[in-house]
This record gives C-alpha cells, structure tokens and sequence, in this order.
C-alpha cells in the first residue's frame, strides 16, 4: 500500500472504487459447467488413445506366484498385458518417508505389485486395449497364482510380537510413534476434582469424489515429452514426482488439469495406479487413459481417520480444564502415502487436541500402524475432525460431571480474544483467533436459551433432542513447515502472472487450482479490484504446469492466503506499470492518475484520461509514439508464501441440533450452525458455500460413512449402495456466521476456509447426541453414529 | 448378443441411429458414441444420479438402461436442455447461488430440479429435498441447490399468475 495514489484517495487497495474484495459476486467458470460443456480427464479422448484396466488383488495380503496372460493377449483389441515387474523397468519405486516425521518408516511401493499383494485392491496386471469393455473383457482372461499370506488387519495388535510383520525388513509394524508430554500433566490430573476418561473411535471413510479418479496420459516419443492430463490439486508436485521416477527431465513433463469432479484431499497424492499409466504410456507409445470405477474408487482411492484414541481431562469443580491426555493409535494400510506421507494425519491430531482451551498441560502419543487394507492418507480436515471430537467430547464429559452447562464451561476455558500472539502445548503459533466472539455470535444465532426450553419442553413427552457445541481450530496457509521441511519437493509458494492485452483486458495465470472452490473467482475479483478493471475482463488460466508459473496448488485450505496474495501483489506491480505508461502517454505524474472502471482517471476530480484499451492500442501498436528510452511493462509477477507464521491458524464453533429416535436409533437433523474466522473474506458466499459443504462431509462422517473391513482385509462395501453418503433429504439447512480476525501475514489478510466445516461436525453432532441421551445415563465415543451404535449405547440391542 | 445391433432414436431433438453392442448402457453410448459428455458416470449402478438424463419425457438413470432399450424414444441430455433454453432460468439460479462447485453432479442435478419444478412447481423445501435425494452432491451440502430450486419454483409460479 505504497502507492501515494492509494494514500491521497485515503483508501486500501482491498476497498477502492467497485471493489469486488467481500463481495458476493458469481464465479466466471460456472456456465460451462451447467450446460454439461466442463472438460473433466474422463471426458477426454485422443487419438491412437488406448485404454488401462488393472487386474487387482483379491487378497488383502498374497504372495504373487505366476501370471499367464497368453489368452488375453490373444483378444483382438488388446495392446499389451503387463506385469508389475515389467513395467518396473519402466517407472521405479517410492517411499513414502518424510524426514521432519522423525522415525517415519516406510516400504518401496511399486506401480503395480511386483511379487507380492498388500491389500485387497492393489493392482496385479495392467490390461491395455483399444476400449475400456474390451480391456475388462480381457482381463478376466488373465489368471493370476496366489499365496494367500496372513493379513495384518486389526490395527490395536498390529504391534502384538504374534502378529505377522507386513514389511519384514522394517523390523516391526510401527510407521510412526509421536510422543509430547508439555506443562506438568501428573501434578494437573492430581490437582483436578474430576478426571474423566473416555475410549474415542473414529470408523475409516472416504472422499468418494463424484467423478473417479482419472488420468490420460500421453508420451510423446517425437518430442520426447510426456503431457499428463489429471484431475489433480497440485500440477507441480506431480510433474516432479513423475519425472523423477520415469527417468525424466522434469522439463519432459507436462502436467494439464483441466475440470476436476471432485477433490477434497483425495486427488493430492501419487497414486500407483495413475503412475503405472504413465508408464505404460512410456512403454507403448502412445496415449493411455485410466478411469477408475466405483469399486476401485472405494478400494484404491485414499481412505482417512480410522482412529482409537484413550483420552482423559482433568477439571476442577469451576470448571477451569487443568490437562488433556491422549492415546492414540491409527492403521494407515501397508504403505506410507507418497510424497505426504500416512503419518500426517496423526500427527496433526497431537497438534490440534486442546488447541481452542488455555491449558498449558498435555500430553499425547500416537501409533500409526500398518496393516492389510488400503492406504490412508490426507483428506479433508487432516486430523482436525479427530481431534476435535476427542477435545470436544472430553469438555462436554468434564461439564456434565461437574454440572455445568456445555456453554460455560468453554466462556472459561477457550483462549480470551484479547490474548494473542499466543501459542499451544503442542507449539502451534497462534496469531489472532476470535473464539469467544464466535461463542458469542453463535449463541444469539442459534438462540440457545430458547432451544434449551424447547428441548426440555419436548423432553416432557417422551421426544430427545440435543444441542452439540464444538469449538475448533484450522490450520490453513500452510508454510513449508508441512512438506518442504520434510525433504519433500512440494512447492508451498505460489505464483501469479498478469499481464494487460492488447485490447484491455486482463490475463492472469495462477498456480494454484480450481476443483471447485472458487479459485478462478477469488482470483479474478483480487486482481479485477486491484487494477480497477470489471472482473468480466480478466481471465484466469489455471493447471497447466507449461502455462503457470511454479506453485504448491490447492490442498491445506491456501488458495485464498497464498495465491490470493500472490494475485494481490502482481496485480498491484501491474498497475504501477500501467500508470507509468498512462502518465507518460498523457504527461502527468503516475501518482496523480488511478484506474477505475477500465479507465484511467485523474485521482483529483475523477475525470477519465484514457481507456485501459486505448492505452494497451498505443503500447503494443504504436510504441514508436512513446518518449524515447521508455520500455512499458504489461506484465507483472508476483509469488508468495507466509514467513511470519508457519501456518494461519483459524478457529469458529459449530453447533448441531438433532433428534435421536431412541426406539429405532436413527438421527435426525433439525440445524445446524457455524461461526468461523477466515480473516478477511474475499466473496462471502464462496466462503459459506465451503463451509456448509464442510459441513456436511462432516456430517456424512458423524452419521454414514464408513468403509468396512472384514478379518480377512476384504472391503464389504465398496459401492455406493452400501456405502452410505449423505443426501439432500437427510441433511439440514446449515446457518453461517463470521468473525473477521484478518492475518498480518500478507496484505490481503485471508486465511482458509475449505476445512473449517468438517474440523467439528462430527464433533457437535456427537455431543448433541449424548446431550439429546444424558435421561438415559448413555455415552457415545464413537462415530458413524449407526443405529447398531445409538441402540447399542442404549442397551436395546 | 455380442454383435452389434442397429438403434434408432431422437436424441435432443436430432434423428440419431447406430450400431451397438447390447452390453452397452445408454450412458456410455451418450458419451462415447455421440459425443455428449455432459452426462456424467458416477457409480455406474444408478445411486449417484450424475448420469439423470430424460427419456421419453421421464428422468432415467442413463447407467442402468441400456442403448438398445432406448429405441424408438426420445433421450433428452443437459446439452438440448441447454441449448433450447428451457432450463436457463434454472442455471441462472444455480449461478447466482452458486449452487455448484466441481459441477460434476450439477447435470444431473439440474434434470432432477426440472422434473420436480414440472410436476410439483409448488413444491416446498422438504419436498425439493426429497426428490433431489437421489443425486449425489459432494461439494455443497444441498443448502445451496436446494435455495436455487426454490427460488427458481417462486420465480415460475409467479410469472405463471
């Protein structure tokens, strides 16, 4: 905010005339969408493209004893049938090892199995065909020996020394172990009245995204290059991963994402299937799509949670939380997810639980375990819905012992408005949080007092209802304290390019992506503002590795705070440039000049000089009438990433309203509200819209959701039949208000909002069930929360 | 049944006929065959409703019916409900409330929101609720389709009095 332009007018650049920063405006890229004219990878065809099914595992953990393919390479249509060590020779090996995870252990995951299976799923054969019915056709005509082994399947004896070891040459079965122990926990836990105590368990569940993973892959041999075209969040890390094990320059790769069906965390790894198209690709020559099916989506694609965690708190009778302790443990499947690593998520459980409370006194630990199901790995709220859950529920437990209301005892124990910079017993940094501002909003919006009569009232004829308070914390912004620190080549910096055409408009080229969220939108109104051009002037590229600058993508809640400030900052370069030209076209001083309106106009009196269109029609056509020397510069980039705090923390409070039929054990949604704190908000309705979709993947969690393993490793119910998703039917209307703490980290003063809704629905849903249960003396820990749950917890069943 | 077998329908209005296998779905046979990618495969056993498109009038699962089963019939696909307008209202609503974010349900849900807008204009939220239950959204928590939908009904039935 240098520009003495900006000090005369008095105003930011976040507020300048027709300002589209904290405006509700539609985003620019919908229309394509809804007439059904979006290019998602699955849509996409290229010519000579050949098709890949993979042949998978039956067994969740079997030696691979011989693979006949001679009948399916008969069938007419049918390319090549490869092996996992065939197309070794092609693509090598990853570990999926982080080296700021002390510890962190992990096995070589190879593009297809090579001689042995590890989970139920993982791909044995690749099946190439000129069609996809063709290559499933053959496919069946491969017959695979196995060894079926002893799966390692239940996660709380996967450390037992009677339980096979999955990776003998690790040694164990222990990924990862984390232990913190802060303040003086024993003396805190002696000193308190109450200590409760409570066993949380969080069911395994998925993204289940609407559009199945998907990649075309398209090797080059002329030109020696490799376009990869993949529903991704991060184009970058995967043009460097895929070079790096192809054997290829990373200037060989080009990665294009184009619409993506759905994200949520699920499309930010290196899957093996996806890589072993890449290769094939390689190998044959010539273009090969893979599209995942349901099944496999539910098999292969990344699952997340599947937790235990003892927890206890130690409170005094007023209610003052003097500690927290946890026990954890989570089984990750037989790899450590590549490049991010499966130990993520359970380390930002020990981050985060207390997170929102003063209590200095904590102590944690956490197991991460492997085992014969599919991987785990980052998705949506990375450890934050657990975390929660366990805090949340532990201070509801404490306040019903102690006999205090659910409200009171977090008014005395969430960390004051007023005491920040501030930090966590875990070393989390806290900036600027708004927790008892959120309380306060949350209160009037809900109208608590009222609802609790009402509650009581209806108690009276037999009907339970409850109210679920949950407050949270969200990492958002993320630093290269994440992954960067960790060895791993994942770009925590984004960059923007914009330049002005040669008819006035705007291109603006981001490295971060669209999936939905709004990043083209919140783009184009950052640097439609800044430049005092109409949004409907500039347009956004995004996800081409080949046409954006270098950047870290979409994923951790950091479009907004980290490419929208890289906009910002480009956009401001851009129009000191365009005021340059203006002032030597026009013979003023650039400070005395501003642009509104796609004009530029004279800061005094307003009166319009130039067109942004004319003034583009003399630089690019008749530069020869511009003063001698002056080189104008319609191009302007900016990167950035936060370097005062490794993350921006953000925080709110949700609460549930429900009713639990105590006969049938089903839930039923009435309300549900949120009060978050994203700092400053760049289009309200694309911050709610995230929030409320949180929101309910949240709720799907709490209520649904829940991939089921057998002993044996098999997944039972992999298909949308029997996986249960929320729908519009059950789910409620979702009321969302805000505090504005901005971050001083950047101009821009945005913090993330993508994960906020799911960090603490569960949680309120959960405790407005035991509230909803509390006549009949009944404590629920463990969610989905299945009627086989609410009845059992009710000793009905 | 594993050659192919010539079809005869109208498709968004054009006169469309081919030859396809009998194993092939109508989905597929939209997508591949004519080139209409609008019409989303989400689980491909008719629970996700991404794949909702109009067949004689009546919303279908594009998955579960298979190419040769639409002969004769009229297929209606988010490209000719586009095209001739009928729905632009509908998508003006679902813009302006942003009602949408990956847009990989938005087809089908769109074809869903004009069946109950048809049959039920005065149609209140719970009921909106109930007939979009079978299509699948990830991204917005329904609130924001379920808002668009209504305000498309109020618009309608007040240009209708």
């Amino acid at each position: 905010m240098n520009d003495s332009s900006e000090k005369q007018s008095g105003l930011s650049v976040l507020d300048r005339p027709n300002s589209y920063i904290g405006k509700t405006v539609p985003r620019p890229n919908l229309g394509r969408l809804m007439q059904g004219r979006g290019q998602y990878v699955s849509d996409m065809v290229l010519p000579r493209m050949a098709h890949v099914v993979f042949l998978r595992s039956p067994y969740a953990h079997a030696r691979i004893l011989k693979i006949d393919a001679t009948e399916a390479k008969a069938m007419p249509g049918v390319i090549a049938v490869v092996t996992g060590a065939e197309l070794a020779k092609v693509i090598t090996p990853w570990v999926g090892v982080l080296s700021h995870l002390k510890g962190l252990k992990s096995a070589p995951q190879h593009a297809i199995a090579t001689d042995r299976a590890c989970w139920q799923g993982e791909a044995v054969a690749a099946i190439v065909a000129t069609g996809r019915a063709l290559a499933e056709d053959a496919a069946e005509l491969v017959s695979v020996d196995y060894e079926e082994l002893v799966p390692v399947t239940d996660m709380r004896t996967a450390l037992d020394p009677e339980t096979p070891v999955i990776h003998p040459e690790l040694g164990d079965n222990l990924a990862f172990e984390r232990n913190l122990d802060a303040g003086a926990v024993d003396q805190a836990f002696k000193d308190s009245d109450e200590v409760v105590e409570a066993k949380f368990v969080f069911g395994r569940h998925t993204g289940v995204t609407l559009e199945p993973r998907a990649v075309l892959a398209d090797w080059n041999s002329g030109e020696e290059r490799l376009t990869v075209y993949l529903g991704t969040q991060a184009p970058h890390m995967v043009q460097n991963i895929a070079a790096m094990h192809l054997g290829l320059d990373e200037a060989q790769v080009r990665v294009v994402c184009k619409d993506v069906g759905g994200s949520f965390g699920i499309k930010v790894h290196i899957y093996a299937d996806e890589m072993a198209t890449l290769a094939l690709s390689k190998l044959l020559r010539r273009p090969v799509k893979f599209v995942a099916d349901r099944v496999e989506s539910f098999n292969t694609d990344i699952h997340a949670r599947d937790h235990v965690c003892k927890a206890r708190i130690g409170v005094s009778k007023n209610g003052t939380i003097n500690a927290f302790e946890i026990d954890d443990v989570t089984g990750i499947g037989p790899y450590s997810m590549y490049p991010r690593t499966s130990a993520i998520e359970a380390n930002q459980v020990i981050n985060l639980v207390g997170g929102p409370y003063t209590t200095q006194n904590y102590r944690a630990r956490t197991r991460v375990v492997f085992q014969n199901k599919n991987v785990t790995c980052q998705y949506r709220g990375v450890g934050h819905p657990i975390a929660c859950s366990i805090t949340e529920g532990l201070v509801d437990l404490a306040a019903q012992r102690i006999g205090m209301d659910p409200i009171e005892i977090r008014r005395r124990n969430l960390i004051r408005d007023d005491a920040y910079p501030c930090g966590s017993p875990s070393g989390l940094k806290f900036e600027a949080l708004s927790h008892h501002a959120s309380l306060d909003k949350l209160i009037a919006m809900m109208n608590y007092d009222a609802l609790r009569a009402e509650q009581a009232e209806l108690r009276k004829r037999g009907i339970y209802r409850g109210i679920g308070i949950a407050s949270f914390i969200e990492v958002t912004n993320p630093s290269a304290a994440f992954y960067g620190v960790g060895g791993a080549r994942i770009s925590s910096q984004d960059g923007v390019a914009v330049r002005l055409d040669a008819t006035g408009r705007v291109i603006c080229q981001t490295s971060i992506t669209e999936q939905g969220q709004g990043s083209e939108s919140l783009t184009a109104q950052i640097v439609g503002s800044v430049l005092g051009v109409s949004m409907g002037r500039v347009r956004v590229i995004l996800g081409d590795t080949d046409n954006t600058p270098y950047g870290g993508g979409t994923w951790a809640s950091r479009g907004a705070g980290i490419g929208g400030e890289a906009a910002l900052q480009a956009a401001k370069v851009l129009r000191k440039n365009i005021l340059d030209v203006a002032a030597a076209i026009l013979q003023a001083k650039p400070h005395d000049l501003d642009i509104i309106d796609n004009a530029v106009v004279d800061v005094q009196g307003g009166q319009q000089r130039i067109e942004l269109h004319e003034l583009a029609r003399v630089v690019y056509f008749r530069p020869d009438t511009l003063p001698p020397g002056f080189q104008p510069e319609l191009m302007a980039t900016r990167h950035f990433v936060p370097r005062e705090y490794p993350f921006a923390f953000t925080n709110g409070i949700q609460a549930s309203w429900l009713e639990v039929d105590t006969q049938a054990g089903f839930i039923k949604l009435l309300k549900h509200w949120v009060v978050e704190d994203c700092g400053t908000i760049i289009n309200p309705q694309l911050v709610d819209e995230q929030i409320r979709g949180g929101v309910v993947q949240g709720l799907g969690a709490a209520l649904y959701e829940h991939c089921i393993y057998d002993e044996r490793g098999q997944l039972t119910n992999a298909n949308m039949a029997d996986y249960l998703v929320p729908m519009s039917g059950e789910m409620p209307d979702i009321d969302v208000g805000h505090i504005v703490s901005p971050t001083l980290d950047g101009e821009l003063g945005a913090k993330g909002a993508g994960e906020a809704g799911t960090a603490a629905a569960a949680a309120a849903v959960t405790n407005a069930v035991n509230d909803a249960l509390s006549p009949f003396n009944v404590t629920v820990t463990e969610i989905p929360l299945t009627p086989r749950v609410i009845l059992t917890a009710l000793g009905r069943i | 049944m594993t050659n192919p077998t010539p079809i005869s329908l109208t498709v968004n209005g054009e006169s469309v006929s081919a030859q396809v296998l009998p194993r092939l779905n109508l989905a597929d046979f939209l997508r591949e065959h004519l080139g209409l990618t609008g019409t989303h495969v989400g689980c491909e056993h008719g629970v996700c409703g991404a794949c909702t498109v109009r067949v004689n009038g009546d919303i279908v699962r594009a998955c579960l019916l298979l190419a040769v089963q639409a002969e004769d019939a009229s297929v209606e696909t988010i490209e000719g409900l586009s095209d001739s307008g009928e729905i632009s209202d509908l998508q003006a609503a679902f813009q302006n409330r942003n009602a949408l974010q990956c847009g990989y349900c938005t087809p089908g849900m769109l074809m869903a929101a004009q069946d109950i807008l048809t049959h039920e204009p005065q149609a209140d939220r719970e009921q909106i609720r109930e007939h979009l239950s079978g299509n699948y959204c990830r991204c917005t928590g329904y609130h924001a389709i379920v808002d668009a939908v209504e305000a498309t009904a109020r618009a309608r039935s007040g240009q209708a009095r």
